[in-house]
């Protein structure tokens, strides 16, 4: 018996049992579907927070000044003074895994220009900075090392800041604006970077050198933290461990000494989302994998009630010369039918309802070509394994038997 | 003539719990080619036993039985079911048509299992077994659409598709009313005079009038096997009949 026969032949008892065939394929389509809106859904929130990482630059390292105990009181990062302007220059200086390094200073307060005023914060950096956060500028020109030497009173600033100081839609490079008294020329207007994963606005901000804010807005002589970024983001934990002896040996810790100073990198915090929502995704996953699960046990039944159902058919197909293979084959066939079937019809409602979710819902998506795979593979293999116990049963009947059933 | 069918001291029995059921005790017959057969009994003589055996679905117990020259006893289940589609067509009492299957397709069916033959050649082949069987007209008709008498035609062409050494028919008429057994007989006996062999199962005694030789079995023994001299002509009783106006 070819292989062609036995397609006929399951096609044909199929096509004799259409409603029933296709509220059998329904439970696969509803699972294949269900995976492939799950993963889509997962795989796109994971996406767009990756993307907004990198945005923020995924190999950038942030030292802050911290742990430190005094008098058994620990104290809070930003009342610390460890981190000075000699640890800025060593990690420029001596680092290999480091590429780029910025001081960071940071005061909050109004901004005015003319009848125009609004909060926000100032950020003292280098030059460098701009590269470790990917900020670009839009308009006008970055400061340089020579402003950054001489605290030179030239500012950048954000889109938010030029909507709230220049609503009428001026020119703000070369005009001067005040910060807490102080005055700034704007040198330079930044390219927006929108809103970040925590719903905070990247683009309300002044960058300045870090001279100039820590002299003559702070007057201190100490830095806030220092900014840099790996050489490669896979340089990442050389990196750190670079900095963290630079900073130990220029602290003077003994080694029983808990670091005074905090070294997170940007890494850490993409793993730590991607792991939230990797986890969202396999749970979805497997909700969805449950409602395959059901689907494939629907087909098991119907294939029983099927098999029961047509054994005089069997008989009568052994007594003409079916040998128990083809009996076999003829309903694995049929189940495998349903489920590709179903899983067919599955991927296309699947990608049809993911689509509809980003439409309708602004949801992020993601289809990837595995989890359309995967889930039509796991359909065929289902159809298979919920077939095949039907199907052995039918195969093993006595013809003798079969044929006279009723 | 050649011999098609050879039975050596066939036994057969059954172990049911702790007893052992003799179905056939001992049963030894030839039958020729052309032969138009009839095997005989009431319940429990061992024909339905026999049957199966003729059929190569069973395996006697003991004895040899050789069909068309090949020694069936010693033969696997696939190799049955091979020698099946390829020496033997079945005829049931209930038909045994796949339902809402064209008359086409049932008899297509034990091609289906023929690797030898093609889509075309199956068809073609099926389409003259309908004509020989006088259902030349009806060959897209679903088994649902057909009378008892036009089902069981089609079954008979399902047996004759595959040119089978011997026919076998397991009360093939019980379900039918008189006249269109008779029908069903005058074709096994058309059947019979373009010399096929036919073995043809019943406990009907008047069914043994038109065919050739009569074999009667009681017990599992074979009590009777005579020659007919006087066939009965199934068309002329058919004739004699009183007109119904149901088919």
């Amino acid at each position: 018996m070819n292989i062609t026969n036995l397609f006929k032949i399951a096609v044909r008892a199929l096509a004799n049992n259409k409603l029933r065939g296709f509220l059998t394929m329904l439970g696969i389509i509803i699972g294949v579907a269900s995976v492939i809106t799950m993963l889509a859904i997962g795989q796109g929130s994971k996406k767009s927070i990756q993307a907004e990482i990198s945005e923020m630059g995924s190999n950038m390292i942030m030292i802050q000044p911290g742990g430190d105990m005094r008098g058994g009181v620990r104290q809070s990062a930003e009342d610390m003074e460890t981190l000075k302007l000699k640890d800025y220059e060593d990690i420029r200086n001596e680092t290999r895994y480091v590429s780029l390094v910025s001081a960071s200073v940071n005061s909050s307060g109004q901004v005015i220009y003319g009848a125009n005023n609004a909060p926000t914060t100032v950020y003292g950096i280098s030059p460098d900075y701009m590269d470790i956060r990917r900020y670009k500028v839009e308009d006008g020109d970055m400061f340089t090392e020579q402003d950054v030497a001489t605290a030179a009173k030239v500012c950048l600033i954000g889109k938010t800041v030029v909507d709230n100081l220049f609503p009428g839609g001026e020119n703000p490079v070369g005009k001067v604006i005040r910060f807490q008294k102080l005055p700034f020329k704007v040198v330079g207007v930044l390219e927006s970077k929108g809103y970040n994963t925590m719903g905070m606005d990247q683009d309300d901000l002044i960058l300045a050198p870090y001279t100039t804010v820590q002299k003559r807005v702070l007057a201190i002589t100490h830095l806030q933290g220092i900014t840099c970024s790996a050489l490669k983001e896979e340089y990442t934990e050389q990196a750190i461990d670079e900095i963290t002896e630079i900073l130990r040996r220029n602290h003077k810790l003994k080694a029983d000494e808990e670091d005074d100073f905090t070294v997170r990198s940007q890494q850490e915090l993409s793993t730590m989302l991607t792991n939230t929502t990797d986890m969202l995704t396999v749970l979805l996953a497997a909700v969805a994998g449950i409602s395959l699960l059901v689907g494939g046990i629907g087909i098991m039944n119907i294939m029983y009630v099927s098999v029961t159902e047509r054994t005089r058919e069997i008989g009568l197909r052994m007594s003409i010369g079916a040998k128990g293979i083809d009996i076999l084959a003829q309903f694995l066939i049929e189940s495998i039918l349903i489920s590709v079937t179903g899983g067919l019809i599955g991927v296309l409602f699947g990608v049809g309802a993911a689509v509809l979710v980003n439409y309708v819902a602004h949801f992020p998506i993601y289809i990837q070509p595995w989890s359309v795979i995967l889930s039509f593979a796991v359909c065929t293999v289902t159809g298979v394994f919920f077939g095949w116990y039907p199907a052995k049963k039918a195969a093993d009947l006595d013809p003798i038997e079969a044929i006279r059933y009723e | 003539m050649k011999d098609i069918i050879k039975l050596e001291n066939i036994r057969r029995n059954f172990i049911v719990g702790e007893e052992v059921v003799h179905a056939l005790r001992g049963i030894s017959f030839t039958i020729g080619e052309g032969e138009f057969v009839t095997i005989m009994g009431s319940s429990g003589s061992g024909k339905s036993t026999l049957l199966n055996i003729l059929g190569c679905l069973d395996t006697p117990t003991s004895g040899e039985y050789f069909l068309d020259g090949v020694a069936v006893r010693s033969m696997g289940k696939n190799s049955r079911a091979t020698l099946r589609n390829r020496k033997i067509g079945f005829v049931f009492q209930n038909y045994n048509l796949l339902p809402k299957t064209t008359a086409i397709e049932n008899v297509e069916l034990p091609l289906m299992y023929n690797p030898a033959y093609s889509a075309a050649a199956r068809r073609e082949k099926a389409v003259a077994a309908l004509i020989a069987v006088g259902l030349g007209e009806r060959l897209n008709h679903k088994s649902n659409q057909m009378s008892g008498g036009q089902m069981q035609r089609v079954a008979i062409a399902r047996a004759l598709v595959n040119d089978p050494a011997v026919i076998l028919a397991d009360e093939a008429t019980g379900n039918l009313d008189t006249r269109t057994s008779f029908e069903i007989l005058v074709l096994f006996q058309r059947l019979h005079a373009e010399g096929r062999t036919i073995i043809f199962v019943t406990h009907n005694p008047e069914i043994a009038q038109y065919s050739s030789r009569n074999i009667t079995l009681r017990d599992g023994h074979v009590t009777s096997d005579t020659k007919n001299e006087n066939i009965l002509n199934a068309a002329e009783t058919l004739a004699k009949l009183p007109a119904n106006d149901d088919n």
